[in-house]
């Protein structure tokens, strides 16, 4: 028991700092997205239950040789008044964080998801008021704006896909498909569920590196593999132009010139002169001018709410 | 009977139509008008829109935060607290300001595009 809570906190430290930063700087997750997805909920689940595991393993050390005995004991000493006599200062202590961080995560994931159904159900009031139909089925909804915007907006057998006149005036038919079948994607794999978990982590424990990386890389993690599913019936340069245009859309919406420059900058990485995709420059670019959102700690908050 | 979903969309298309506040009233014989105007019957199948229903479609509104009444007059009259536009921008913020980083996603692309798609994508170039 003594041991096995050096070994959890041991796991959790490593699950906490280098384990992640390595992750986040790994270049494979962009080529299999859905094993690095898998990788970084066993990296927060191993993470939290490490983390409480070994205050709990380490406070009822002295009063079992199991967990299951040791919280056998627990329990009669605060239900039945058994006597505590065993217990010293630092594992009353650690049961009492253990407890504490427990209680902290599960009411922060709680209050993240009330969050986010209020802004949710506050969206669908107006979207009920402000979009129609679109022609083809009654889940994608036509919003009257210039910029071109595409989304979901989930809620089970209410989730809806969104789209702006704009985007419809700007993306050809193929376009629009590509773009149709992301957006589904999000909603049929359930990325909501992954954003909501991902933003109460953070939210929960700010102060923990793996907390920001974990979320900043679900969040990027999630659009490959809406693409992913997009590629599967449009081709890569009708997806990649449907990608660009949307995000020059995003950039006009929020004021921030960063985007579309960065979005023509992908689009000059195709090098004109020999054909070949002049790779390196372009990533860099790319990499340099990521959009405002990632920085803006409030706008990050949002994330939650959308896919 | 229209459900009360597609009455208020009809009233609050009204109020932002409409330069000034209006009564239920108004309203009331407003809707009558375009649902007999568009030679339909949609909003009410040949019975009478009541008062007490536009009423109702108004409170409901009020509660939404998305109209206000004036509390001086009697009837009380009514009017949109934002414009459809201001409406439309306040949702496209939400979704814009969370939109996901998407250039960094495009990134992985980037010297994964075959000679045929890059010779598309160029040609594409020119009309953006």
């Amino acid at each position: 028991m003594f041991w096995a809570s050096y070994l959890l906190a041991v796991l959790a430290i490593v699950l906490a700092w280098p384990v992640p930063i390595l992750l986040s700087r790994a270049q494979w997750p962009a080529r299999s997205p859905f094993t690095a997805m898998l990788l970084w909920q066993a990296i927060a689940l191993a993470g939290g239950l490490s983390m409480i595991g070994a205050m709990l393993v380490y406070g009822l050390e002295p009063i079992g040789d199991n967990l299951i005995a040791g919280l056998r004991a627990l329990a009669a000493m605060v239900l039945f008044n058994a006597p505590t006599t065993a217990l010293g200062f630092w594992h009353i202590f650690a049961l009492s964080a253990a407890a504490l961080l427990t209680a902290h995560l599960v009411f922060t994931l709680l209050l993240t998801y009330y969050k986010i159904e209020r802004q949710r159900r506050r969206h669908r009031e107006l979207l009920a008021l402000l979009a129609s139909p679109s022609g083809q089925d009654a889940a994608t909804l036509v919003i009257s704006h210039d910029s071109p915007v595409a989304y979901c907006l989930p809620g089970g057998a209410r989730s809806v896909t969104v789209l702006s006149d704009g985007l419809m005036a700007a993306l050809e038919p193929a376009e629009l498909r590509a773009v149709l079948i992301h957006e589904n994607a999000h909603l049929s794999q359930r990325h909501h569920l992954l954003l909501w978990a991902f933003a109460a982590w953070r939210q929960a424990l700010p102060w923990l590196p793996t907390t920001r990386l974990a979320q900043e890389s679900v969040n990027s993690l999630i659009e490959m593999l809406a693409d992913d599913v997009a590629l599967k019936s449009e081709s890569k340069a009708t997806l990649i132009k449907a990608i660009a245009i949307v995000a020059s859309g995003s950039a006009q919406g929020t004021g921030s010139e960063l985007a579309p420059t960065a979005s023509t900058a992908a689009l000059a990485g195709l090098d004109p002169g020999n054909g070949v995709l002049a790779s390196d420059s372009a990533r860099t670019t790319l990499r340099g001018s990521a959009g405002c959102c990632r920085r803006s700690p409030s706008c990050r908050q949002r994330c939650a709410a959308w896919s | 009977m229209a459900s009360l979903g597609e009455l208020e969309r009809a009233v609050m298309d009204l109020l932002w139509a409409g330069q000034e506040a209006a009564t239920a009233n108004t309203l009331r014989d407003r809707l009558a008008q375009t649902s007999s105007g568009q030679g339909g019957a949609a909003a009410h199948e040949g019975k009478e829109l009541a008062v007490t229903t536009v009423l109702t479609v108004l409170s409901r509104l009020e509660k939404k935060g998305l109209v206000e009444r004036e509390r001086g007059t009697r009837p009380h009259r009514y009017q949109a607290v934002s414009s459809r536009e201001e409406h439309t921008a306040e949702l496209m913020h939400e979704v814009l300001g969370s939109a996901p980083d998407r250039e960094a996603v495009l990134a992985r692309f980037i010297g994964s595009v075959s000679e045929g798609e890059a010779e598309t994508l160029r040609k594409l170039l020119g009309h953006l």
